[in-house]
């Protein structure tokens, strides 16, 4: 995400929709394929199992091809030669740095995105370099999906935890419940009670709508409160909203996978973590890999295993197996053992909004959390960084503001002069690595790092275009 | 038959090369002008290589590729066989020397345990001491090392024998490709080392004699010495801290030398659990005994305490042997404790001998796992030694070494029980024996030596050596039935 603010943004003829050529026709490539056919894109989806493009097709309104992806041929009848952005993200590794290379060599495909996923290729940054292999982004869906499981263990109160500029700037999301300071009390009763740390809240969702926040809005008990500040000082802000939690310190993973495995191995140094894994061939590749965890070979959902393990009294529960039945049981077991804090992945997304907010804390949709990481690089205008929030239907955005007074419509102007679409909020700026709080009376300067707050996905395009400079300025 | 028969073909070859060993005393007689040394040691290897050739010549006709099995009668051969010849030029020389004490001399020698049955050490020929050390330096590294590096160059394979002979559990870490390649170069180190640790004890006032002599024991971790007082005739801290460092070099395992040395790096060291294990092992354990020995009062000041300390207890825990102290007038606990520390220190690798640290810590990981197994009833939690799973059959092979270890130290104890001996002076000889250690306790202490034991006991103790240095399984598979059966 680094090297795109140096990238040349994507910036095609107006009024022209984006040519994208997806590789991949599987969790990834699918959820890609959703999110980007909602935004008016053309989309040609390549795949080698039919079956699977089948079903993407009935669905969205896209085209397929079948063929294996790093064939020259096959990637010229998908039409690269005409795409904008090739995104690579097969299931192997060597696939998708094929492509890129393909489309840098034989179709000049502008920017080319590879899903890489072995951690000895990234540790070689310079294989993927304009003479090598010719990807200009990498992504990791697993990797991000562990780094973002793993911010929850670390503010067990949060539900979501999300960095901007380089993780200056974190977008938290907390339940208010009974007890906290300020529940119950107007906003801007939170300058007064804390006026040495800086925050905003950018939106509130009370019984799943949204409120715009004022300084007159009442916090009530059960609110989901979105608030921007200096990553430094979150801790300290969540304590205002509700009664803090002890650290975590014990968890427990049900899924020995590629993101349980990542998380296991991310947290085994700092917490005491216990791991489930149902296959016993893969249980002895784990503890064969792991230092200090503790693997164990059973059933998630085998009440029994976890009763012996102490489930009752595991901080935060990761159920993280490919099963979004399992992960479901396993979590409500665990809940119902008196587990403080249970996170379930699910990838069907009619689950996620039946199971979100009841016995199960936190309910992950894989493809929300890494779809933004993409997007990032699809959207028009210089985005640096693209959150989903609530489901898909919030996003937040982080935006570098271009040109000057003349040539764009939010340098140099105070925030509350900025036309943003109702529901819109800006939240923080960063400028030369400093935090500076999103309030209606701050200027915005050239190569800003603008952090946007959209409670409505229609409102994206709008402020997408606000941020884009005018034509001529290039 | 035939397979015995291939096996002497082979070993008479192994005797013409083990013949040029005398080359060395030969050179020394001449350096000393002890002309009927001389003529002794160029007798004695006129016979070695006329037995070996004539081995030779009468089994060509069973010339064949080794196997596995030959490679278990082939080492026990040579390490029954070599001694044997190596026996001649001390018969030769030293008047009255019964076939018993040589034997036991020589298989102390080239087992590197460093036990002696000779007195008067100092009066001794310097050739025959030269010769009594280079028994040891080639004992250290194994001799099969030095066959594997030779052997297959004389057109007979070498992995069947590495297999059957390199010391420890984890044979198959191979360096290189080739075995002849890790051998030379297992090798090469080894020189190299000796060749400083001989420097470094001359410019520590030696004469070239005793450095060569003592560099080449506390390379081997033998333990000989041209002095009856041992390392204690020099009474020099300075000579006794080289001794120490090189002991501890010698008791680690030589792969990582040679790594070291191949990659320019020290980090080697610092991935090698087993050899952290043991150096942490013996450098706490020095200052532990020091301190108990000055609280007992056997030393008036912690210094004195932990230089004396230290000295025995890394020459007893690395299995070498030397003294420089009798250590026997210690109180039990630090005597007892070093013995203990010479069954399980030295790392796999390396020349020093007992059970060797790397089971050690795989038996206390069993242990871990056992306890792990019982809170965590499904728990899946390989053996893991330095990162790098330990494949469960290892495992039981080693709790199946450990199992022989002890019976045969507790029947062979039991026989030299029968035999007369005192428990102290018995118990304490088998284990200096099968560890390849040297001196025990009492009877057979430091200030002493085994030439007080009848010749069954000598025997008794020579075939502890044998058993120790061949690691139990090499010996003990040849008194299977199964072994002979087709």
């Amino acid at each position: 995400m680094e090297g795109l603010a140096q990238s040349q943004p994507i910036t095609p003829k107006q009024g022209d929709a984006v040519k994208i050529l997806i590789l991949g026709a599987g969790q990834v490539g699918s959820t890609v394929a959703e999110n980007l056919v909602s935004e008016a894109n053309d989309i040609t989806v390549v795949d080698t199992d039919g079956a699977k493009l089948a079903t993407l097709q009935n669905r969205l309104d896209l085209r397929t091809l079948v063929g294996n992806a790093s064939h020259p041929s096959v990637l010229k009848q998908a039409g690269l030669a005409d795409a904008d952005m090739l995104l690579a993200v097969t299931q192997s590794d060597e696939v998708n740095m094929v492509a890129c290379k393909l489309a840098a060599s034989l179709f000049n495909t502008p920017t080319r995105i590879a899903r890489i996923r072995a951690a000895d290729y990234l540790a070689h940054q310079e294989i993927f370099s304009a003479d090598n292999f010719c990807v200009d982004f990498s992504i990791c869906p697993e990797q991000i999906l562990t780094d973002y499981i793993r911010k929850l263990i670390e503010f067990p109160e949060a539900l979501q935890v999300l960095e901007f500029a380089d993780g200056k700037v974190s977008l938290v999301a907390v339940r208010a419940f009974e007890g906290g300071p300020l529940v119950g009390r107007e906003l801007k009763y939170l300058r007064t009670h804390m006026p040495q740390v800086d925050t905003r809240v950018a939106a509130i969702f009370r019984q799943d709508r949204p409120i715009i926040p004022e300084g007159s809005t009442v916090i009530e008990e059960g609110d989901e409160i979105f608030f921007i500040a200096a990553t430094e000082n979150i801790r300290s802000i969540m304590k205002e909203l509700r009664r803090m939690d002890k650290p975590a310190h014990r968890v427990m993973i049900v899924g020995g996978g590629n993101i349980g495995r990542r998380l296991a191995l991310s947290l085994e140094h700092d917490y005491q973590v216990k791991l489930i894994e149902f296959n016993k061939k893969a249980c002895e590749g784990l503890a064969g890999e792991l230092t200090r965890a503790l693997v164990l070979h059973g059933d998630g959902t085998d009440e029994n295993l976890l009763e012996t393990e102490r489930v009752g009294d595991v901080d935060v529960f990761c159920a993280l197996t490919n099963d979004d039945e399992n992960n479901i049981m396993s979590s409500l077991l665990a809940k119902k053992a008196g587990a403080r804090k249970v996170i379930s992945l699910i990838n069907r997304s009619a689950y996620v909004g039946l199971v979100q907010g009841g016995k199960i804390d936190i309910a992950l949709s894989p493809a929300h959390v890494t779809i933004g990481s993409l997007l990032a690089y699809v959207r028009q205008g210089d985005v640096a960084a693209v959150h989903s929030l609530r489901r898909g239907a919030a996003e937040a955005l982080e935006l570098v503001a271009h040109g000057d007074r003349q040539s764009s419509r939010v340098v140099g102007r105070r925030i509350d002069e900025i036309d943003l679409p109702k529901g819109a909020t800006i939240g923080a700026i960063v400028r030369n690595g400093e935090v500076i709080m999103g309030h209606h009376d701050r200027l915005i300067e050239q190569d800003d790092h603008v952090i946007v707050f959209v409670i409505n996905k229609q409102m994206i395009r709008k402020v997408e275009k606000l941020f884009q400079v005018n034509v001529g300025f290039f | 038959m035939k397979r015995t028969l291939t096996v002497i073909h082979a070993l008479g070859l192994l005797l013409v090369v083990f013949s040029l060993a005398y080359i060395m005393p030969v050179i020394s007689a001449l350096i000393y002008g002890e002309t009927s040394v001389l003529w002794d040691f160029l007798l004695a290897m006129v016979w070695t290589f006329s037995a070996g050739v004539l081995m030779w010549i009468a089994t060509r006709r069973y010339k064949g590729e080794l196997s596995i099995r030959h490679g278990y009668l082939l080492v026990t051969g040579m390490w029954t066989a070599m001694p044997a010849f190596a026996t001649l030029p001390l018969l030769l020389v030293i008047d009255g020397l019964s076939f018993t004490d040589a034997y036991f001399e020589t298989m102390s020698g080239l087992s590197t345990t460093g036990a002696t049955v000779l007195a008067g050490l100092d009066n001794l020929s310097p050739s025959i001491n030269l010769w009594r050390h280079e028994l040891n330096w080639l004992g250290g590294m194994g001799i099969i090392v030095l066959a594997v590096a030779i052997l297959p160059l004389l057109g007979i394979g070498g992995r069947q024998l590495f297999k059957a002979e390199t010391p420890g559990p984890m044979k198959d870490t191979a360096l290189t490709p080739r075995i002849t390649e890790t051998a030379r170069n297992l090798w090469l180190v080894y020189c190299m080392i000796t060749a400083a640790c001989i420097v470094l004890l001359k410019l520590a006032g030696m004469n070239w004699l005793d450095a060569i002599c003592h560099a080449f024991a506390a390379m081997g971790l033998g333990g000989f010495s041209t002095h009856d007082a041992s390392v204690g005739y020099f009474n020099s801290p300075l000579i006794e801290f080289i001794l120490i460092v090189f002991m501890i070099l010698a008791a680690m395992n030589f792969a990582t030398h040679f790594l070291a040395v191949r990659g320019r790096t020290l980090r080697v060291y610092l991935q090698d659990t087993e050899g952290l294990a043991t150096v942490g092992v013996i450098v706490a354990s020095c200052f532990g005994v020091a301190l108990f020995l000055w609280w007992q009062g056997t030393y008036p000041s912690y210094l004195t305490a932990l230089r004396h300390a230290s000295f025995n207890l890394v020459s007893l825990a690395t299995d070498c042997g030397f003294a420089s102290v009798d250590f026997n007038q210690w109180p039990i606990f630090a005597p007892m404790w070093m013995l203990f520390l010479s069954s399980v220190t030295a790392s796999s690798g390396s020349t020093g001998g007992g059970i060797k640290m790397v089971r050690t810590l795989i038996l206390f990981k069993q242990a871990g796992r056992e306890f792990i197994k019982l809170l965590h009833p499904s728990a899946v939690n390989p053996m893991k030694i330095g990162g790098s799973v330990v494949p469960n059959n290892i495992v039981f092979a080693v709790l199946g070494f450990i199992f022989l270890y002890f019976m045969t130290v507790a029947s062979l104890t039991f026989v030299l029980l029968i035999s007369g001996l005192d428990f102290i002076s018995s118990f304490s000889a088998i284990i200096a024996c099968i560890n390849n250690a040297g001196p025990g306790l009492n009877a057979v202490g430091p200030a002493g030596n085994y030439s007080g034991l009848t010749d069954f006991q000598t025997w008794i103790c020579t075939l502890a050596m044998l058993i120790g240095r061949l690691e139990i399984f090499t010996f003990l598979i040849l008194f299977t039935p199964r072994f002979w059966q087709r």
